[in-house]
């Protein structure tokens, strides 16, 4: 910018100042940009800039852009639909600028202002980004859905007409959600007015992955923990990344409201998958400002990450065995995990169960960023981002794969064929059994006891 | 409960890896905890120990008489010129064939990317061809996407500093980049993978289609300087394919942020704590701190019990016999400074300034900035001291940038004192576990 470009001449042309500070309602964003001091640490962690030639990075897409909007009428650049949200430039940045923040925002402003209501892009979009919605239609027939999605005429359909990448398998249906099995069992099995947590599921693990579900069950019971499942809504992260912010605000209104209640009754928040726990922790404080949204991010945790804070699970850990029922693991951690600090977690726990090891495949991005690497048009680029850790996971000892991040897991068994668990089933594993009640057949036989 | 190690090392650039390595040596729990990317990133991978005395003249030849005459308070004057002798040998030990310079104690003089030359202890085996006291002839190739790096310019620089041989810098086009703004990380990516490339002549793949393009442009130089964006996880099988492809010996000249040797380092070093078994925890910051009972009532200093690490708004304690401060100076925000005080944010540890921050600067950029000293005393343990010269705490070190009492960019002795600091502060930490 220089100074030379405003007239100082007496044209006649009325002096506009340029708009540095939000309007009202607005996230003001100006501190964040000023904290940018053009290091290009976060284009150096953006896994995105590092395959795909048409996208310009995050420092572009946060303070840059951000700048350039205050001295003209700029639109939002597209480019910025490239940004898979994996949050990696937020946790680079040495200077605190809050870069996917202003890449949410600027997102938002792109759909609502740029994208046609009426493209296949839109519409798709939106379908990825509110899986929430589609899921119970799946999960009322699980069978045929997953009958159906399995074929590969669907799947060619779904790139056709959708733009959803064709190479990629949808995921299973389980036959009982968690929540249905849930109640069927009668709901918590511990009462406990001083060791209480509420459960924030998320979609996948309720719809898809309910044994992830029922391991945290079975983990937290064991502890003592009266377990709370409260009404919710999606997390939100598959909104953000797709710039539906406002699908995102509703979604986030439920959750903050149904969380806030259950803190109110004693209760603390934990979350099995870490962009879940990542969203009510950093981007609902970021992105909104319902009452209550800043007690329920401080309120929640990872739920691993909680029990280690909250009772010995080193000690509780120590001398435990699994058996036959798993080997040793290739461990990725989600770049949401990261964000959190939760890298090492798994690794470190692991290692005090006999007979059982996670190897960390070190800090590359899985590459499929939630419902980045579902879209025909990013599934080069996904896998591309992804070869690091499918070739570290090959070189890992290990024949089956770790992680807590449910997208994260669809990518690491699309790139490998290994089958891949959640951290949470081996330490119920570890510490309550083999696990034969946590499947559908036996957890009938449970509810008889 | 706490999350509990032996030693707790706060921060994870140069000096914090090298504190947490050097207390796994012994039968210790050590973990690093480190908030954002290191300045590792921003800094060009080169490991100096001393270019410039801050009195007298410079570049010096070799690093180690000048050690002895450092003031009182420098940080190498704490630890001792033998701790920096056994650092840079641990160091050697870390990094292996990655790096050169271990067999004399003379500075090595590296060609920079702006064409100056620059005294290091210690070099990536990267830019070995490219010596300044080589008089071979080179080719230096810049890229016009990549302006931080203008190769002719280079080239006329480094002749008049009056290097011993021919320099020539020439532009081209890298193969396979599109954008005129592409990261460093697309290029070494590309040519990591030795992706596909279209180039005028058809199909190729970028190192083929980068050795080609450079092919024509040699006039008889037996070694040529890349920007160093040559490859990162596979750094040398780039740089060797090159050289066989052009007959040459190929070389990278050192960059600015953000830079690839500097990653190609931090790599090195989170796979050593890896390989050594201390624990990491990163992205997230060490935000407060607890004293425990037993340093209240007694005279002596105050022992932490515990510092709170903030995950994203939920507050984790982490609990350990012994603490190591590592979070970096000025820039790596180890140090911090507003309009009335300048501060260290974690312990609130003593940084000595002058009350009035107009004379925390002097006008000359280039003249003796009193700011670049900003930081902590220690004493000869490298414990932080307070106003009083009293310790803060008896179980707290500090190493690397957040120290006091040297100007690292004016001496060149950014990586040595990390490094020499970082290896006495974790020895003497994991010495110090009850």
């Amino acid at each position: 910018m220089s100074d030379a470009e405003r007239p100082t001449d007496d044209s006649g042309d009325e002096f506009e100042p340029i708009e540095v500070f939000p309007e009202a309602g607005e996230t003001d964003l100006r501190p964040g940009a000023d904290d940018c001091y053009k290091c290009s640490t976060c284009d150096t962690e953006c896994p995105v800039a590092e395959v795909d030639d048409e996208f310009p990075g995050p420092k572009f897409q946060g303070p840059e852009q951000w700048r350039l909007k205050r001295q003209d009428d700029h639109d939002i650049d597209e480019s910025v639909m490239k940004c898979s949200n994996c949050m990696r430039c937020d946790s680079a940045c040495p200077s605190d600028v809050p870069l996917s923040q202003m890449h949410n925002t600027a997102r938002a402003e792109y759909v609502e202002e740029n994208m046609s209501k009426l493209s296949r892009e839109y519409w798709r979009n939106r379908m990825l980004a509110n899986y929430r919605r589609l899921a119970p239609l799946g999960a009322m027939f699980p069978r045929t859905a997953n009958f159906v999605t399995g074929l590969s005429a669907t799947r060619w359909l779904g790139e056709k007409l959708l733009g959803i990448a064709g190479e990629r398998e949808l995921p299973e249906f389980a036959t009982e959600t968690f929540r249905e099995w849930w109640t069927a069992r009668g709901g918590p099995r511990v009462e406990n007015p001083d060791k209480r947590i509420a459960y924030f599921h998320g979609c996948y693990s309720n719809y898809n992955t309910p044994e992830v579900a029922k391991a945290l069950v079975r983990v937290y019971e064991h502890f003592g923990y009266e377990i709370m499942v409260p009404e919710q809504d999606c997390s939100g992260t598959p909104m953000f990344a797709n710039g539906m912010l406002e699908d995102a605000r509703r979604a986030a209104e439920t959750n903050v409201r149904e969380l806030a209640a259950a803190i109110d009754d004693g209760a603390d928040i934990v979350a099995s998958c870490s962009s879940c726990s990542m969203s009510l922790r950093q981007e609902y404080p970021e992105l909104f400002d319902f009452e209550d949204t800043e007690t329920v991010a401080a309120n929640t945790w990872d739920a691993v990450e909680y029990l280690r804070v909250h009772e010995d699970l080193e000690a509780e850990l120590e001398g435990t065995a699994v058996g036959e029922e798993f080997d040793d693991f290739a461990y990725h951690a989600p770049c949401h995990a990261r964000n959190q600090g939760l890298d090492g977690q798994a690794v470190e726990l692991l290692g005090l169960i006999d007979g059982v090891e996670a190897h960390d495949v070190g800090d590359s991005c899985s590459g499929i960023s939630g419902t980045y690497g579902w879209k025909e048009e990013n599934y080069e680029n996904s896998m591309a981002i992804g070869a690091e850790m499918f070739d570290h996971m090959d070189d890992a000892d290990a024949t089956a794969g770790l992680t807590e991040c449910p997208t994260c897991s669809m990518q690491m068994e699309h790139g490998t064929g290994y089958e891949i668990t959640h951290t949470l089933e081996v330490l119920a594993a570890a510490l309550v059994g083999d696990g034969a009640d946590a499947t559908g057949a036996n957890a009938t036989g449970a509810r008889a006891e | 409960m706490a999350i509990e190690d032996d030693v707790l090392v706060v921060g994870g650039g140069l000096a914090g890896a090298t504190a947490a390595l050097a207390a796994a040596e012994r039968d210790v729990r050590v973990r690093l905890v480190s908030h954002k990317q290191s300045t590792l990133r921003h800094a060009s991978g080169l490991i100096d120990v001393l270019g410039y005395p801050p009195a007298g003249e410079g570049p010096l030849a070799d690093p180690f008489p000048a050690l002895a005459d450092l003031p009182e308070g420098h940080p190498y004057e704490r630890v001792g010129a033998e701790a920096v002798r056994d650092a840079l040998a641990f160091f050697d030990g870390i990094a292996g064939d990655a790096y050169a310079g271990a067999h004399t104690d003379a500075n090595a003089l590296v060609p920079t990317h702006g064409g100056t030359v620059k005294p290091t202890a210690r070099y990536p085996a990267a830019t070995a061809a490219g010596l300044a006291s080589d008089d071979r002839d080179a080719l230096l190739v810049g890229f016009g996407t990549l302006p931080d790096f203008e190769a002719p310019l280079a080239a006329a620089h480094l002749e008049a500093a009056g290097v011993p041989f021919d320099a020539r810098g020439v532009t081209v086009r890298f193969p396979g980049i599109e954008r005129d703004d592409a990261k460093v990380t697309r290029y070494a990516h590309l040519l990591d993978r030795d992706e596909p490339v279209e180039t005028a002549a058809g199909e190729s793949t970028a190192r083929a289609a980068l050795a080609e393009t450079v092919r024509p442009r040699l006039e008889g130089e037996s070694r040529v300087g890349f920007p160093a964006i040559l490859g990162d996880d596979s750094a040398d099988a780039v740089r060797a394919d090159l050289a066989d492809r052009l007959g040459v010996d190929v070389f990278e000249i050192p960059m600015g942020p953000p830079s690839l040797p500097g990653l190609r380092l931090e790599d090195l070093l989170f796979d050593a704590l890896a390989d050594a078994g201390v624990r990491v925890t990163t992205g997230v910051p060490v935000v407060d701190y607890e004293t425990g009972a037993d340093g209240a009532g007694s005279s002596g200093p105050a022992r932490i019990d515990r510092v709170t690490v903030d995950r994203n708004g939920s507050e984790v304690p982490h609990s350990a016999d012994q603490y190591v401060l590592a979070t970096g100076g000025l820039v790596g925000k180890g140090v911090e400074s507003d309009r009335e005080r300048v501060s260290e944010p974690v312990f609130d540890c003593h940084v000595p300034h002058p009350g009035d921050r107009y004379d925390w600067f002097v006008d000359d950029v280039f003249g003796d900035q009193p700011y670049a000293r900003f930081g902590l005393p220690v004493d000869r343990d490298l414990r932080p001291l307070d106003a009083d010269d009293a310790l803060e705490f008896a179980n707290l070190r500090a190493a690397g940038a957040v120290l006091g009492g040297y100007d690292f960019a004016a001496e060149k002795s950014g990586s040595g004192v990390s490094l020499a600091t970082g290896y006495v502060a974790g020895r003497r930490a994991a010495e110090g576990c009850r």
